[in-house]
C-alpha cells in the first residue's frame, strides 16, 4: 500500500466571483522513501494542492471532494482536533515557501521550534530542548543557534531551521514548497545536498513543489506537471525529462535556458495559464498546444498510461 | 575595436551608514556599505553585456549608478565619451533620453492607475516630444506594436492589473523604447516572469535591440539566462567585479574560484544529478558589504588561499585576450 494516496481531490477557493479550480481531480500515489517532483507555473495550483495534503488551506479555500490518505488514515473531512493530535507535523509536515519569513521574528530559534514539541507531545522543556539541538545538527546547524533570534541567521541558516521544524516530529510524507526559490544559487545547491542526504538518512518521502524544472531533476524520482490545476502528465523522471509526451511539457523543457549547452533560440508558450474559475472547455491547454485538433476543445482529455507508470491526460494518445 | 558606448571607470557607490550612540560617543569613524567598490568596464556598441552575481553584490546598484538614478560616490561613467557625473539640467535631460531602464517587477514598476497609453505617454510629455495628441497617439501605437502588443489599440485603454505577468513587461520594454534609445539597462527583467513567457521577453529584447541598433547592460544572477542573452559576462563578488570574459569562455573556463563555484552549483534540467551530492567547493555565505573583508574579498570563503590572499587586493589582469580576473592565484610574480 502506498503510503500516501490521493484519489480525484478537488480543492477549489470559494470566491464571490464563483469557485477557483486550483486543484480539479488530482490523483497520485507516493511510496516511502520516494521523492514527487510538482512543477508548474504560478497559479497552476501546486502550492495550494501542498497546502491541501497537509489541510491547511487558507480560507476561502476548501476541499470540496476527494480523498487523502496518509499511512491508511483518511484525512479528508477529518476534524481538525483530531488532525493535528494525530496527522498533521507527525505523519506529514511541510517547509513553507519564503521560510524567511515562516519563522516568528521575537521568538529565538529555540523556543519556536520546541513550542510544538510541548504543546503536541507533552515533553518537558529540557527534552525539548534537547530534541531540538538534536536536529538541528541534524541538518547541519550549530546547535547554539538555539538561542539565536531569525534575524541573527543568514537566509541559507534560516531555511535549515525551518527544515528541522519540519522533521522534528519525525513525519513520513514532507511537503517542500519551493525551499530554494528566495536563495542564492550557491546557498541553493547546499540546501538542496542537505535534502538529498536527509532523504536517505531517513527514508523520507518528499513531495517538492517547485516552478524550476532544473531544481527538481536533481531530487525528483518522480515528476508530475500540473497545467492548470491538473496534473497533466506524471511519470519516472528519466522519462519525463529525456522524453517527455504532453505538449507542455515538451514546450515548458524547451523554454529552459541552459548554462551548459549552447541554445540557440528559446522555445516560449504564447499566450497565458487560464483564469480558473472559467477553465477552457475540453483540454485545458487546448488554447495554447499547437498540437490541438478536433477533440480538443470539445471532450476532457482520459488519463492515459503511455509507459509503464508513464500517465499523460492528451488527446494525441487516447486510443480511438 | 567596436564603438564604446559606456565607459565606467573606477565607480564607486558607499551608503552610508548611522552610526550607534555608544560608536558616536567613542568617536569611531562613520562605516558604510560598499555596494559598488572600485568598478571599471567598457560597453561596445550592440552588444549585450551582462553584470552577474549574487543578491548584494551590487549589481543592480552599477545599473542605477548609469542611469543617473543615483550619484556615485566617486568615479566616473562615460557616455559616447561624455562624462555623465558631471551634467547640466538641460544636458541630463538629454542623457535620459538615450539611456532607459527595464526593472524587475513589471508589477510594481507600471503605476496602477495609469492605463498603458498614459504610461507611454508620460516620457513623450516629459520629453516634449509629439505637439499633438495624435502625434503621441501614433508615437505610442508603433511603440506597441514593435513589442508584439496587437492590435494595439485593443491594449490603450488597459490598467495595469488587466494585462497578465508577460504583458506588463512588454508595456516595460515600449516605454523604455518610444524615446528611441541608444542604451537601455535591464535589471532582471525575466526574473519574476513564469518560465513560459521568460524565453518570450528574451527573445523579443533580441529583437529589438537588432532593429533598433540597442546596447544592453542585463543585470542578472542567473547565468543560465546571461549565457543565453549576452555577449560578455562580469561576475561581480561584494562589489567588484572578480572575472570578465565573452560568455562562452566564461562558463566553460571560468578562472575565478568564485566563478568556477557559481557555475558548479547551477542547477540543469537532466535527471542526470538526482539524489547526487554536489561538490561545493565553497563554504559559508556572502559576508555584509558593511563588513569587507581586507586583501581579496573572497579569501575567507575560498579554497585556493595562500599568502596574500587576506593582505593585498588582487589586480584585474587579463589572462587571455578579452579574460580579466581578479585573482592571485593568476598574477604573475
Amino acid at each position: 500500500m502506498p503510503l500516501l494516496e490521493v484519489r480525484n481531490l478537488k480543492a477549489y477557493y470559494l470566491t464571490s466571483r464563483g469557485p477557483v479550480k486550483a486543484v480539479d481531480n488530482v490523483s497520485f500515489d507516493l511510496e516511502r522513501g520516494e521523492s514527487l517532483g510538482l512543477a508548474g507555473e504560478s497559479g497552476c495550483g501546486k502550492s495550494t494542492l501542498g497546502f491541501a495534503l497537509i489541510n491547511l488551506l487558507p480560507p476561502p479555500g476548501k476541499i470540496v471532494d476527494g480523498s487523502i490518505k496518509i499511512d491508511g488514515i483518511e484525512v479528508v473531512g477529518k476534524p481538525d482536533e483530531e488532525l493535528r493530535r494525530e496527522v498533521r507535523w507527525k505523519k506529514i509536515s511541510m517547509i513553507f515557501q519564503g521560510a524567511m519569513n515562516a519563522l516568528n521574528p521575537v521568538l529565538t530559534i529555540g523556543d519556536q521550534l520546541s513550542e510544538p514539541l510541548i504543546y503536541h507531545q507533552g515533553v518537558s522543556k529540557e527534552e525539548a530542548t534537547e530534541r531540538v539541538k538534536e536536529h538541528l545538527e541534524l541538518v547541519g546547524l550549530d546547535p547554539d543557534i538555539y538561542k539565536r533570534y531569525p534575524h541573527e541567521l543568514s537566509g541559507g541558516m534560516k531555511q535549515r531551521a525551518v527544515i528541522a521544524m519540519a522533521l522534528l516530529e519525525h513525519p513520513d510524507v514532507i511537503i517542500a514548497d519551493e525551499p530554494t526559490t528566495a536563495l542564492d544559487v550557491i546557498v541553493q545547491a547546499q540546501i538542496l545536498n542537505l535534502l538529498k542526504s536527509l532523504k536517505k538518512k531517513l527514508n523520507l518521502s518528499i513531495i517538492f513543489i517547485s516552478h524550476d524544472l532544473a531544481v527538481i531533476s536533481e531530487i525528483a524520482d518522480r515528476l508530475a506537471i500540473m497545467y492548470a490545476g491538473e496534473i497533466v502528465e506524471i511519470g519516472p523522471s528519466e522519462n519525463l525529462y529525456l522524453n517527455p509526451r504532453h505538449p507542455y511539457t515538451q514546450k515548458l523543457l524547451g523554454a529552459i535556458p541552459r548554462l551548459k549547452k549552447k541554445v540557440e533560440r528559446l522555445e516560449f508558450i504564447p499566450g497565458a495559464p487560464p483564469n480558473l474559475i472559467h477553465p477552457p472547455s475540453g483540454c485545458r491547454f487546448h488554447p495554447r498546444c499547437p498540437y490541438r485538433f478536433e477533440p480538443c476543445d470539445k471532450e476532457e482529455p482520459p488519463f492515459i498510461e503511455v509507459e509503464p507508470g508513464h500517465y499523460v491526460r492528451c488527446h494525441l494518445f487516447a486510443k480511438r | 575595436m567596436a564603438e564604446v558606448v559606456v565607459k565606467v571607470e573606477n565607480l564607486k557607490k558607499y551608503f552610508p551608514l548611522r552610526r550607534s550612540v555608544v560608536e558616536f560617543l567613542k568617536g569611531a569613524p562613520p562605516r558604510s556599505v560598499k555596494a559598488v567598490d572600485d568598478v571599471s568596464f567598457e560597453i561596445h556598441k550592440g552588444e549585450v553585456f551582462a553584470l552577474a552575481g549574487e543578491s548584494g553584490c551590487g549589481k543592480t546598484t552599477t545599473g542605477r549608478l548609469i542611469v543617473k538614478l543615483l550619484e556615485p560616490t566617486s568615479g566616473k561613467i562615460y557616455f559616447n565619451g561624455t562624462d555623465i557625473t558631471t551634467l547640466s539640467r538641460e544636458e541630463e535631460r538629454e542623457y535620459r533620453k538615450k539611456v532607459q531602464i527595464i526593472f524587475q517587477d513589471p508589477y510594481g514598476s507600471l503605476n496602477p492607475r495609469f492605463r498603458v497609453y498614459n504610461v507611454l505617454e508620460e516620457p513623450l510629455i516629459l520629453q516634449g516630444i509629439g505637439d499633438t495628441r495624435s502625434e503621441r497617439e501614433e508615437l505610442i501605437i508603433r511603440a506597441l506594436e514593435s513589442v508584439r502588443m496587437v492590435p494595439p489599440e485593443e491594449f490603450l485603454g488597459r490598467f495595469p492589473h488587466q494585462l497578465s505577468g508577460g504583458q506588463r513587461q512588454r508595456v516595460a520594454i515600449a516605454r523604455a523604447l518610444i524615446l528611441n534609445p541608444e542604451f537601455i539597462v535591464a535589471d532582471e527583467p525575466v526574473s519574476m516572469l513564469d518560465l513560459s513567457i521568460r524565453a518570450e521577453i528574451l527573445n523579443l529584447m533580441e529583437d529589438v535591440k537588432k532593429r533598433f541598433g540597442l546596447t544592453y547592460l542585463y543585470i542578472t544572477h542567473d547565468l543560465s539566462t546571461a549565457r543565453y542573452f549576452s555577449d560578455r559576462i562580469a561576475i561581480m563578488y561584494l562589489g567588484k567585479i572578480v572575472e570578465l570574459a565573452d560568455s562562452d569562455t566564461l562558463v566553460e573556463n571560468p578562472l575565478h574560484p568564485y566563478t568556477k563555484a557559481l557555475i558548479a552549483a547551477v542547477p540543469e534540467p537532466e535527471p542526470s544529478m538526482k539524489d547526487v551530492i554536489k561538490e561545493i567547493p565553497i563554504k559559508g555565505e556572502v559576508p555584509s558589504a558593511a563588513n569587507v573583508p581586507p586583501g581579496c574579498r573572497f579569501h575567507p570563503r575560498c579554497p585556493y588561499r595562500f599568502e596574500p590572499c587576506d593582505k593585498e587586493e588582487p589586480p584585474f589582469i587579463e589572462v587571455e585576450p578579452g579574460h580579466w580576473v581578479a585573482c592571485h592565484l593568476y598574477s604573475k610574480r
